[in-house]
């Protein structure tokens, strides 16, 4: 069982018990503790069920890597499912329970599934639920969903904030172990501005564990335990104020240009703390050092995913950081002398190790050998595991001998197999931006060709390994690799590295591992379908061989057939192995078969703290009008338009959408209407070539227009289509100020300022978007003269201001207002531009001197119906990327006395010109009701592919309180040689709306109400 | 109600910084040849600063000139004074090709004091707002979050942040989730 020593862990403090639950089962740990040290210190060795088989698993691995023991954490606005317990600090009150079970961890249904695992092969799911087609969709995918699946997604809200920091370095230093210490040491000794970050929350990584109570004062840096140089050297980094270390903050991701993102996890250990759980870094660094360590991998035996079987790094970890032993009786298992020291330590600990079983067969004994040999451990040379005893957790190994078969030599009780396979640098950050990779034959491992490193703009390389990420797997070695990398850096970015010396290490020789991706080698297929490569995807050797023999060759092809390496851990563990056995099975060494592609983030990084601010009312900017206040405290119906929320209409106590834009309509066309308008865009246009920059921009003619008017424009792209419209007013000789639509501010904004800066860069002209200078509020219907006029003392007159003339007046008590006599209604209208910062002021003045004539604001819909009535059209109804003025019968706004303009010459092209387009029309409905928005208008016969041919579409349908009845507009094969026809829009419940073509407007023709 | 109000109306947070909507402020955008000794005198003169380079901002009291882009200035004057600094700027550039534009009311302006005002921005924009890179002197026009945004930071450690006024609710949000107590990130100070 496994449980707590009575000595030991080095970053606990006893002192400070903690109580937690798993799966309602209260149990208690240590401050220091991680939620998988101190699980097993209550001897839970079973954490969760696997993916597809439902197998028991603990924990395997102790740090970012494992891929079994996985946990919901938390509960209600806490929780989160598929939570690594390595990598979660225990803090007080944590509640966690396993996932992928039903009903229960102990007794699981679903393990059935094991027992039928010869009939679950790797493509058994494409193999079996490929036909009927429409069943993979609506039967089998909800099945397989709910019966595969790790944790469950969280139903509440989560009630953690979450944010982002933009951060600048010369360099970044990712990992905290000695490499990562000495590199940033060396780099910011330079000079350089530089960050350390380490993922755990302690530096100094596994090379103390590594060093603690083996060859004691033989493994020393300087001459002091590594325990001893990490804090010094600790030390010596926090005396340097150009250097920032930061632990519990991983690196994510490596970028183009030095892009590089940090995961802080700032409060998960202290969750009663104020502040941000997650800090999302977003770094430029000049040069990135991945320090990154590296990874054991497990060897492939049968029933190597029985709790109890973990990596051999692991089990001495737990016993050294945490005082936890994984059992009293751990059998080792390796191919390396560094398993050794796992045995070294327990046995120093004063716990059991029955046996070493060495894969490998040498010519004399290693120092690791000798020692162990000198505590009185047995070690087996040659020999391997057939197959582990146990279900639920190890009950003892079965000995053979690894060059066999795995006929069983001898069975040994335990209760762990500490298991070593070799060792796999962490080239994820490296490869994450093209970092190529080399094989190294001597250590079976993937290491950075630093010849090949990701490169810059300059063309240099950005990304520099240092330490065992970069292969250098013994202690001497990894200073003196992490020195030379945190110089390189340095001197990359501009600084001049000292001439100091790497740190001098005492070390130990180990002798060569030999690669072993199956044990035994010729383990038959009985121990391959239960010789377990990716844990958490439950792939097993024989998989990745299956897969093999059905043709997918490429490794990238294979690992999605098979799904290995695909799970929430990305393969840490089974990738190397994985394609070892695929090489193997394709007959092709392995650097041929070569590894998956290596994406960020490296490990699992929260949602939220992707999102940074970005949720609740920072979700996105609304915009909002300087008299958007009113809007909300007087019933708007708010519709959103761009990044605006406009008032749809005015809600009175008891009214529906229809009630109150039937009232708004109505009051306006009768009396008075009040429409906030501010939001359409407005555009200065300003400089001696401002007309002859107009006449290229609009399809009418612009430099004509006289100071004090304004002229309706169109403006075309230069693939002829509409794009935009608005009215023009010219303020002076060389100044225009163009309105365009709300959505078209900023890019009409930005496509004047492309042709400008791009092809017409001697022209004379400077524009400047001003739409939120002004609140716009139009004051519409019969009395609106009337009504300015108790406003202001300026001369409004049909005279004086006629029909298309602006004036500069001045409002109420001095506010200085710009007047358009303009109309979108079809009323007498007025568009006054004031100041925003007092628009509501104004607003408020016009309700005031308003209410004896009924004044009524009005919203979105009351506008497009309003100018539907009179057949105005409407970018983005009657337009919709694909139409031009010509559709629209709009040949009125296209001056022909100009040379060119943009979208002339497009215009002119043979499908442009084409008199079969479908032109625009009214629509009247038989029956007065309202056509369907977007229906389709259907001819004679049936297309190619047996639907029935179309002749048209509605792009804009009411009902219009002014005509009670349905209007519309549309697009119709020669709609306007067809006056007085009737055709069949059908709807989608199949039947049909028969509608007569008319003129599309509906409403004062002759304009006799706006011009008065 | 019978003033200019600002969109805000002066709203403010305390966190570990603080935040306050500074209220209405004069802006003139002036679009213009940047090398023109005429251009030049006629800002100067407006806002009686130095002429900014290259994303610098001149302050003298309650006026600054801005560089927004090679062909662009932002003056701040006070709010009451813009219709008389462009009269006189339009007279000081009579006949050349220039233009100047009265943008106040199309604005928000927020001051943020207090130790940690390099940080507040530091999550907000992508802008390396370290003490030795981003100096006192310096704009940057830039976005905040899912804005435009422009700022700067005075002598006197505060920053002065120009957003467009329809946002000034987004921005102030923004402005104020940065500066929660108990988000302090203790790297800038």
């Amino acid at each position: 069982m496994s449980t707590r020593l009575a000595t030991g862990g080095r970053l606990l403090n006893k002192d400070r018990a903690y109580q937690f639950t798993f799966n309602g089962k209260r149990l208690s740990g240590y401050e220091g503790d991680t939620l998988a040290s101190a699980l097993l210190a209550n001897d839970q060795m079973l954490i969760g069920r696997s993916f597809k088989y439902h197998r028991p698993r603990g924990v395997v691995a102790s740090g970012a890597e494992e891929p079994n023991g996985i946990v919901g954490l938390g509960e209600g606005a806490k929780f989160e499912p598929n939570q690594r317990v390595t990598t979660t600090e225990l803090f007080d009150g944590l509640t966690c329970a396993s996932q992928n079970h039903w009903p229960s961890l102990e007794f699981d249904v679903g393990a059935i599934n094991t027992k039928l695992s010869r009939f679950l092969p790797a493509g058994f799911y494409y193999k079996t639920f490929i036909s009927p087609r429409p069943f993979w969709k609506h039967v089998y995918e909800p099945i397989i969903r709910k019966s595969a699946g790790l944790g469950k997604a969280p139903k509440d809200r989560d009630q953690d904030t979450y944010e982002h920091f933009y951060a600048f370095f010369d360099v970044v230093v990712i990992g905290g172990g000695v490499a990562g210490l000495q590199a940033a040491l060396a780099a910011g000794q330079a000079g350089a501005k530089v960050l350390l970050m380490e993922q755990t929350a302690h530096w100094g990584g596994r090379a103390v564990v590594d060093c603690h109570g083996v060859n004691e004062g033989e493994e020393n840096v300087n001459g002091t335990p590594v325990d001893k140089f990490v804090d010094e050297i600790v030390a010596e980094l926090e005396k340097l104020d150009n250097v920032t270390m930061r632990t519990r903050m991983m690196g994510a991701g490596v970028y183009d240009h030095g892009y590089l993102i940090g995961y802080e996890r700032v409060t998960d250990h202290q969750p009663e703390l104020d502040g941000p759980r997650h800090r999302l870094w977003r770094i430029r660094a000049g040069q990135i050092v991945t320090a990154t360590g590296a990874i054991e991998r497990p060897l492939s035996f049968a029933g190597n995913d029985i709790p109890g079987v973990l990596l051999a790094s692991a089990i001495r970890d737990y016993a050294v950081n945490y005082g936890v032993s994984v059992g009293d009786r751990t059998v080792v298992v390796t191919n390396n002398d560094d398993a050794y020291r796992t045995a070294i330590t327990l046995k120093s600990l004063g716990l059991d190790v029955p046996v070493i079983l060495d894969a490998r067969v040498l010519p004399e004994d290693s120092a690791l050998m000798a020692q162990a040999k000198a505590l009185g451990i047995r070690v087996m040379m040659g020999h391997g595991v057939a197959a582990v005893k146990g279900g639920k957790r190890v009950t003892g190994v079965e000995v053979c001998s690894q060059a066999g078969e795995g006929a069983v030599l001898e069975t040994i009780d335990c209760d762990a197999v500490a298991m070593s396979g070799g060792w796999s640098p962490v080239v994820h950050l490296w490869s994450h931006c093209g970092g190529k990779l080399l094989w190294n034959n001597d250590f079976a491992m993937f290491q950075p060709d630093v010849d090949n490193p990701p490169r810059g703009a300059d063309g240099e390389g950005f990304v520099i390994p240092a330490g065992s990420a970069n292969g250098a797997l013994d202690l001497s070695g990894i200073l003196a690799d992490a020195d030379a990398a945190g110089k390189a850096a340095a001197k990359a970015t501009g600084h001049k590295p000292g001439k100091g010396k790497a740190p001098s290490v005492q070390g130990i020789t180990e002798a060569p591992m030999a690669a072993v991706w199956l044990m035994p080698q010729g383990a038959g297929v009985k121990k391959r379908m239960k010789a377990w490569l990716d844990y958490q995807n439950d792939v097993k050797v024989s998989d990745v061989q299956l897969a093999a023999r059905e043709g997918f060759e490429s490794v990238e092809h294979a690992k999605r057939y098979t799904t290995l390496g695909m799970a929430t851990d990305q393969g840490k563990l089974s990738n190397i192995n994985g394609l070892a056995i695929l090489s193997d099975a394709l007959n092709q060494p392995i650097p041929q078969t070569g590894t998956t592609t290596f994406r960020p983030p490296y490990t699992p990084i929260s949602l939220s703290a992707i999102a940074g601010e970005a949720r609740d009312e920072r979700f996105q900017p609304i915009r909002k009008t300087p008299i958007h206040a009113w809007h909300e405290e007087n019933g708007a119906f708010f519709e959103p338009v761009g990044q605006w929320r406009r008032p749809y209409c005015y809600h009175k106590p008891g009214e529906s959408n229809h009630d109150a834009v039937k009232r708004e309509i109505n009051q306006t066309r009768e009396s008075l209407g009040l429409l906030d308008a501010s939001t359409l865009g407005k555009i200065i246009v300003k400089g001696p070539d401002a007309g002859k920059f107009l006449d290229m921009l609009y399809t009418n003619m612009m430099s004509t227009l006289k100071p004090g008017r304004c002229r309706y424009g169109l403006m075309c792209n230069e693939n002829g289509f509409l794009m935009d419209d608005g009215v023009v007013a010219r303020i002076d000789e060389d100044t225009f100020l163009c309105h365009t639509t709300t959505g078209g501010a900023e890019s009409i904004h930005g496509h004047m300022e492309e042709w400008l800066q791009t092809e017409w860069w001697d022209w004379k002209v400077y524009t400047a978007n001003v739409t939120e200078q002004y609140a716009q509020i139009a004051v519409v219907g019969p009395k609106a003269r009337k009504t300015l006029e108790k406003l202001t003392d300026a001369d409004i007159s049909a005279d004086a201001l006629p029909f298309m003339a602006w004036a500069d007046i001045t409002i109420g008590d001095g506010i200085p207002a710009r007047a358009y006599r303009i109309s979108f209604s079809g009323e007498l209208s007025y568009e006054i531009a004031v100041p925003a910062s007092r628009g509501r002021e104004f607003w408020d003045l016009l309700l005031a001197v308003g209410a004896e004539d009924g004044i009524t604001p009005y919203g979105t819909e009351g506008l497009h119906v309003m100018r539907a009535e009179k057949g105005f059209i409407m970018i983005g109804d009657e337009t919709d990327g694909t139409v031009i003025p010509q559709d629209l019968n709009m040949q009125w706004a296209i001056s022909k006395k100009k040379d060119d303009y943009l979208g002339k010459r497009a215009q002119e092209r043979s499908h442009m010109a084409d008199p079969n387009r479908w032109k625009l029309v009214g629509l009247e409905t038989v029956d007065g009701s309202v056509l369907p928005d977007g229906a389709y208008c259907v001819g004679e016969g049936t297309n190619e592919n047996g639907q029935k041919n179309v002749q048209g579409r509605v792009t804009s349908t009411y009902y219009s309180p002014t005509l009670d009845k349905g209007i519309a507009m549309g697009l119709v094969h020669n709609g306007p040689d067809r006056m007085g026809e009737v055709i069949d829009f059908p709807k989608v419940d199949g039947a049909v709306v028969k509608a007569k073509i008319v003129d599309p407007i509906f409403y004062d023709k002759d304009g006799e109400k706006q011009n008065v | 109600m019978s003033n200019p109000v600002s969109a805000l109306q002066g709203a403010s947070f305390d966190g570990f910084a603080k935040v306050e909507e500074a209220g209405l402020c004069g802006m003139i955008t002036l679009r213009g040849d940047l090398a023109s000794a005429k251009v030049k005198k006629a800002v100067v003169n407006a806002t009686g600063t130095e002429m900014p380079g290259q994303r610098e901002v001149k302050v003298a009291g309650e006026n600054a000139l801005a560089w927004m882009s090679p062909d662009e200035l932002l003056a701040l004057v006070p709010y009451g004074e813009v219709t008389d600094k462009i009269a006189a700027i339009d007279k000081a550039l009579a006949g050349q090709h220039y233009l100047a534009v009265n943008v106040s009311d199309a604005r928000a302006v927020f001051r943020v004091s207090g130790t940690g005002v390099r940080e507040v921005i530091a999550k907000l924009s992508p802008v390396d707002l370290s003490a030795d890179a981003f100096t006192p002197g310096m704009i940057r026009r830039t976005r905040m979050a899912q804005v435009p945004a422009a700022f700067w930071i005075g002598e006197d450690g505060s920053a002065t942040v120009i957003c467009f006024r329809s946002v000034a609710e987004y921005v102030f949000n923004l402005l104020k989730g940065a500066a929660a107590p108990g988000s302090e990130v203790g790297l800038l100070g």
